[in-house]
């Protein structure tokens, strides 16, 4: 497997996302202490850790879907482009097309594999007629690799498709409403190897236009897919910082504990 | 010798196995007895109701004579119905006498009047309405078919025999050979009853023209109430319960309540709409919207419960696939959650439909159980319903109730089957995978 992040890294870009002093409660449940962690844009960000770590948690703090669970209470600062996300004036409808989202488990609408796309763009009013909507649909699936496959059966059900495809349908159905960051949560973990690797190679061609923060289980694909990151251990950021540094040269102790599969 | 084999069984396991062959003989007789009651059920209804579908009539040309039914021949409307049914009785009578006559049929010793018995009184109104909608009848010569009296159809049907007419002063020996001649000449005919789901009741001496007619509109503009009410309203609640509502110690107590009112007894919402919306609201009684009503607050809990669950059974990623777009809570539940909820809503909501055309306690309490001759206008005209007419027909002395009643109870069972195969359907055609 290519190594894609060691000469493409680039190294300067501006912060995308700032989280400061971020606490998660699931009731009386302590699950995420005092994460401050600054994500690039036009970068790809892991977060890795083991399971029940909080890295997932935190990840959906980041477009509000905590919002739909009762129990859940963040506090703490995050900003996108210096705006507060957690503001009272925040719509997270209005935030959610801005920060897209990619889940575990490949979810399409039962609906055709057109609709899925252009769902988002026609809730949002994105688009003005049918041919822009049509182009818009084209351009998603082609940037998520798939429209060579499904361009004869765009009104075929979505869940027709394989895991694969259905991940990659997601894809493209999160970058329709233009997003500036995409949110993927362990999206190659319900995937086969084959699958995993086209789901990778589209995540570094996604980096060129949106920030991407990714949680994963492998640190392989952590290591082959981030220029940056966050290692996540019971509620707290232990270690931020260059994929590579991170991989090759830990500077806490249960990074490297982790790393070399002494704990998780 | 080895410790165990596997060739042979331990003692455990013989006694695991047997274990599981008692339960399995059990469940097999289960189902066996229920079986078997159901076919019987079936049968027994089948037999007692299916009479009630074949009717004895009497074809006979009818004249309309001007010296019984307009005296003055004046042809004014006010003199023409002074004219009651007994006119018309007799010109019915005259007229089969004369039939009789024509084609030489032997009448044995019956007298005139014994004659004028086999018809039912129901036809004499009958031929009264037609005269009275076109005066130019009379004087003339009209081919009519007349019901024939409740006893001469159930000869027909072994109800009556030739022993029980002979006990009975509404019929005689003489008229039942009398009917088979009759039956000989072309005259008296048994033909597929349809005035039996189209007509109204009758009184207790006329059950060969009892009909259902207006139990059917009145159960159809009850169901189309309920319909109108409870999908609404129920549908509405439940996804506010389920997807709004915050979870706290009231939606706890409102779920614990619905789950309630679903097991309170039928006639207690009877008496809550007879108190609220006839004594209260002051709506006329025996009216289809008060029943619509009352069954529209029986059927609620039982829609919001199903449809609670379908709404449940919805994966949630599905609302987070929605929401992870950008979609609103309301567009996330419209768009994507109702319609892949829609078949276990469609089958809960027909399922209680159902029952509800099959309650009859409730509506005896708000007057659904009176006796109605005029075809209901509008909803809030009186009327009855389905089972109800099953009920006031049981309690009837004359034994042609009893099969009626049980016609009534194949076309309410028919009914039922109907609905149960379209919930069915509509499950099947808007099942999806996901």
């Amino acid at each position: 497997m290519k190594d894609m992040n060691m000469e493409t890294r680039v190294l300067i870009q501006p912060n995308k996302i700032e989280a400061r002093n971020v606490q998660v409660y699931y009731g009386d449940n302590h699950a995420i202490k005092d994460v401050d962690v600054d994500i690039l844009d036009k970068t790809v960000t892991a977060f890795i850790g083991p399971s029940g770590c909080g890295k997932s948690t935190f990840l959906r703090c980041l477009n509000r879907m905590n919002d739909t669970i009762a129990s859940c209470r963040v506090e703490g600062l995050i900003k996108i482009e210096g705006e507060d996300i957690n503001d009272p004036r925040v719509d997270p409808v209005q935030l959610r097309a801005k920060v897209g989202m990619v889940f575990q488990k490949p979810n399409p609408f039962p609906k055709s594999i057109y609709d899925n796309v252009a769902y988002g763009p026609k809730i949002h009013g994105l688009t003005k007629n049918k041919a822009e909507l049509d182009e818009v649909v084209e351009s998603c699936l082609r940037r998520a690799a798939l429209w060579g496959e499904v361009k004869d059966r765009l009104s075929a059900p979505g869940t027709s498709l394989s895991g694969g495809q259905q991940q990659r349908l997601c894809i493209a159905r999160a970058i329709a409403t233009s997003p500036e960051v995409l949110l993927m949560d362990e999206p190659c973990s319900a995937l086969d190897p084959i699958a995993t690797a086209q789901v990778e190679e589209l995540i570094d061609d996604l980096r060129s236009q949106f920030s991407v923060v990714i949680v994963t289980h492998s640190m392989q694909q952590a290591a082959r897919v981030s220029q940056r990151t966050a290692f996540f251990h019971l509620g707290y950021v232990v270690e931020y910082g260059e994929t590579s540094q991170i991989f090759t040269n830990p500077k806490d102790p249960r990074t490297e504990s982790y790393i070399t599969g002494r704990i998780g | 010798m080895k410790a165990s084999s596997l060739l042979t069984q331990d003692p455990r396991t013989k006694k695991r196995n047997s274990a599981e062959k008692r339960f399995r003989g059990l469940g097999l007789t289960a189902i066996v007895i229920a079986l078997a009651m159901l076919v019987w059920l079936l049968i027994s209804i089948v037999t007692a109701g299916s009479p009630a579908f074949r009717q004895a009539f009497l074809t006979f040309p009818v004249l309309v004579d001007q010296t019984i039914v307009d005296k003055a021949g004046t042809r004014d409307p006010a003199l023409l119905s002074a004219v009651t049914t007994l006119g018309y009785g007799k010109l019915l009578a005259n007229s089969l006498r004369a039939e009789i006559a024509a084609k030489g049929i032997d009448l044995g010793d019956l007298k005139p009047k014994e004659i004028a018995q086999m018809i039912s009184e129901e036809s004499a109104a009958t031929l009264r309405d037609l005269v009275l909608a076109d005066p130019s009848l009379i004087g003339t010569t009209i081919p009519f078919t007349a019901l024939a009296s409740g006893r001469i159809d159930g000869f027909y049907k072994g109800r009556v025999t030739m022993e029980t007419a002979a006990l009975d002063k509404n019929t005689s020996p003489a008229q039942l050979i009398l009917a088979d001649r009759l039956l000989d000449a072309d005259i008296l005919s048994v033909k597929f009853n349809t005035g039996f789901v189209t007509m109204p009741d009758a009184s207790d001496k006329r059950p060969e023209a009892a009909g259902l007619g207006i139990a059917v509109v009145g159960s159809f503009m009850m169901m189309l109430v309920v319909l109108l009410l409870s999908l609404p309203i129920g549908v509405a609640a439940s996804i506010y319960l389920e997807e709004f509502a915050p979870k706290n110690r009231w939606t706890d107590l409102i779920e614990v309540n619905i789950a309630n009112l679903a097991a309170v007894p039928s006639i207690v919402y009877g008496i809550l709409g007879l108190a609220i919306f006839i004594n209260f609201a002051g709506l006329p009684q025996s009216a289809p919207i008060v029943g619509g009503m009352v069954l529209t607050l029986m059927t609620l809990p039982r829609i919001i419960i199903p449809t609670r669950a379908a709404l449940k059974a919805v994966p949630p990623s599905i609302r987070d696939a929605a929401l992870g777009v950008g979609a609103s809570k309301l567009q996330t539940v419209f768009h994507h959650v109702l319609p892949l909820a829609m078949p276990g809503i469609l089958t809960g909501m027909i399922i209680g439909l159902a029952q509800a055309l099959g309650e009859s306690a409730p509506l005896l309490l708000i007057g659904m159980v009176a006796f109605v001759r005029d075809f209901p206008g509008g909803l809030f005209d009186p009327a009855t319903a389905l089972p109800v007419q099953v009920y006031s027909w049981t309690t009837r002395g004359d034994p042609g109730f009893v099969e009626r009643a049980s016609g009534a109870i194949i076309v309410l069972l028919i009914f039922l089957v109907v609905m149960n195969a379209t919930a069915i359907y509509l499950r099947r055609k808007f099942e999806r995978r996901w």
